[in-house]
């Protein structure tokens, strides 16, 4: 069913008109206040030089995105490029070089819808950034900088960028009452976790080249980022968020399906996301929901459990060595 | 082969395209607006609002047909809604034998499908009537009135200005790797190495055009720098409006609030 997603360029950008009002109005002021903190951010840190350099960098993401490989039966991996954007200008450059290229493909390519647009900049430009910069930090600190923390943690963090990205997008529709929680979440969860591969097969691909030919600028995103821990607590927290409400939401469909019938598109007004609370999660505290929540963190954060099972095992071994 | 076919805009003399791209850019965003407010089931309304959207289309002389076709782009997308005709409850329609399963459309079910696609299709036309008819130079004009800052316009500026070459680095990235590539004539014999492999090459490719992309902005910052560039973005003040311009932006805004006060009143 999901199939076509697979097919399309750009299976996470959501048009208008699937989104319900308070659902992208919230979305947007989320997405508002991200990106004025990240021009904020880089307006202070970073030198003019930066201008030209995500301007130009924001293109080649765009045209990056056309370099695709075939993955099988017809269907093709390609770039997002939250995580090789976060790791070659640091976070909040890559923000703003993220928003930028969804900007202009709602803008001009009408590839997500403009009123979703503040829904499409919150999943790949904040979400995608924020948990690519927590996972990719995660790992090359515990490698400490050396070279296969880049290689393992850019290979993870895209992977993980595009899953969580999916789920937020799977949760933002279900919330809305466009799809049933129950099969937008794993199918978006698990369709992306196949395109992630493809992400993750790019980015480490490129990472190689670059570090081959100039292995400077990979340096350079490594400098202290001011204001870093805390993005790398809200990757945290995006993560974990993401984990527990997408198998919470897809395994209670009803209690999101009711909010969403009762309230129909325009009600939401009325705040059905604070109705969800009453109706939805305290009688979900059962030991079956928790079990669920429990499933969730785990399979979200197996990967990153992984990454820290051969972080310490790298570590012990090249420690001698030193 | 340049990529100039990137550019959704469409030239042409139309009153559509004379009007100023601040108006035009905040009529869109009230269209589509109106239309995610619109109540599911408000067939009238909806109609009304296809009615407008195909009157602008007619006016701005870029082709019916053009724009329905561009439209289907997001229709994939429609596939996620699907499954709501069969999973909200309601009087029963229809149902469709799945094998083991049945599943029962209900009414409220289709009726919450058929309006997700309309508001959707409406709001794509909108969205493609502003691109096509609108330059980009423009549109930057109306995201600056919209107070978008000046820093995220100018990186949005430099970002088009180069579009288009680093698109067609990409062409030629992909030619290069198509050249260099065999096909199998024999079926059953698979070329192009493995899953591994196919994504380290196109990796490469795309470590390739962010290295240019890093060598062209070094010399873009260079040329801006001997121009005079000291890290502040100096734009134009924005004229004002013209009193035809408000004219076609009250007229039009009024409109969109009576046609959203009556989908409200009789449907909400």
């Amino acid at each position: 069913m999901y199939l076509t997603n697979l097919l399309s360029p750009a299976p996470m950008h959501i048009p208008d008109g699937f989104l319900s009002v308070i659902v992208s109005v919230l979305l947007w002021i989320v997405s508002i206040a991200a990106v004025a903190y990240a021009l904020k951010r880089v307006n202070q840190d970073l030198g003019e030089r930066q201008v030209p350099l995500m301007g130009v960098l924001a293109a080649a993401i765009f045209a990056g995105q056309m370099l695709n490989f075939t993955v099988a039966g017809g269907t093709s991996g390609h770039l997002m490029g939250a995580a090789i954007a976060t790791i070659l200008l640091g976070p909040w450059a890559a923000v703003l070089v993220m928003t930028t290229v969804v900007g202009v493909q709602a803008l001009v390519f009408q590839d997500g819808g403009l009123l979703a647009l503040g829904a499409n900049i919150f999943n790949m430009a904040v979400v995608g950034v924020a948990v690519s910069y927590f996972v990719y930090q995660t790992v090359y600190r515990l490698s400490r900088g050396q070279r296969w923390g880049i290689f393992v943690g850019g290979f993870l963090a895209a992977w993980t960028s595009i899953e969580i990205a999916a789920l937020a997008t799977g949760l933002e529709l279900a919330i809305s009452g466009t799809s049933p929680a129950n099969l937008a979440i794993p199918a978006m969860g698990g369709i992306h976790a196949i395109i992630g591969i493809g992400e993750s097969l790019i980015t480490l691909g490129a990472l190689a080249f670059i570090y081959a030919t100039r292995p400077d600028l990979l340096g350079a995103g490594q400098k202290q980022v001011t204001g870093g821990k805390t993005l790398w607590v809200v990757g945290l927290v995006i993560a974990v968020a993401l984990a527990i409400a997408s198998p919470l939401a897809s395994s209670h469909p009803d209690g999101l399906e009711w909010v969403a019938g009762q309230k129909g598109f325009l009600d939401t007004a009325r705040g059905p996301l604070f109705q969800i609370i009453p109706d939805y999660v305290l009688p979900g505290v059962t030991n079956e929901a928790l079990a669920t929540i429990l499933a969730g963190i785990l399979g979200t954060l197996i990967v990153f459990g992984m990454a820290l099972v051969v972080a310490y095992t790298r570590r012990n071994r090249s420690t001698p060595n030193q | 082969m340049h990529v100039h076919f990137l550019d959704p805009y469409r030239s042409g003399q139309s009153p559509i395209h004379r009007l100023d791209a601040r108006v035009k850019f905040v009529l869109t965003l009230a269209f589509i607006l109106t239309a995610a407010l619109t109540p599911p089931g408000a067939w009238p309304v909806y109609i009304l609002l296809f009615a407008l959207v195909l009157a602008v289309e007619i006016f701005s002389e870029i082709g019916v047909g053009f724009v329905l076709k561009r439209a289907m782009l997001a229709f994939f997308f429609i596939l996620a809604a699907l499954p709501v005709i069969f999973t909200i409850p309601g009087p029963a329609l229809f149902h469709l034998p799945l094998g083991a399963w049945t599943l029962t459309a209900s009414l409220p079910g289709v009726e919450r499908f058929l309006s997700i696609a309309m508001k959707s299709w409406v709001s794509i036309q909108a969205a493609i009537l502003l691109a096509t008819t609108t330059t980009f130079p423009e549109l930057m004009t109306a995201m600056r009135a919209v107070r978008i800052p000046r820093l995220l316009v100018a990186i949005f500026g430099l970002m088009w200005r180069y579009l288009f070459v680093l698109a067609d680095e990409a062409l030629r990235l992909m030619r290069a790797r198509q050249a260099r590539s065999g096909y199998a004539g024999q079926p059953g014999l698979k070329p192009g190495g493995s899953l591994a492999w196919r994504g380290r090459v196109a990796g490469g490719m795309v470590g390739n055009l962010f290295l240019r992309a890093f060598e062209r902005s070094d010399r873009i910052y260079m040329a801006m720098l001997a121009r005079g560039y000291d890290g502040e973005m100096r734009l134009e003040p924005l004229p004002d409006l013209s009193n035809r311009s408000w004219l076609v932006l009250l007229v039009s805004m009024g409109m969109l609030v009576v046609l959203l006060a009556f989908a409200l009143l009789f449907w909400a």
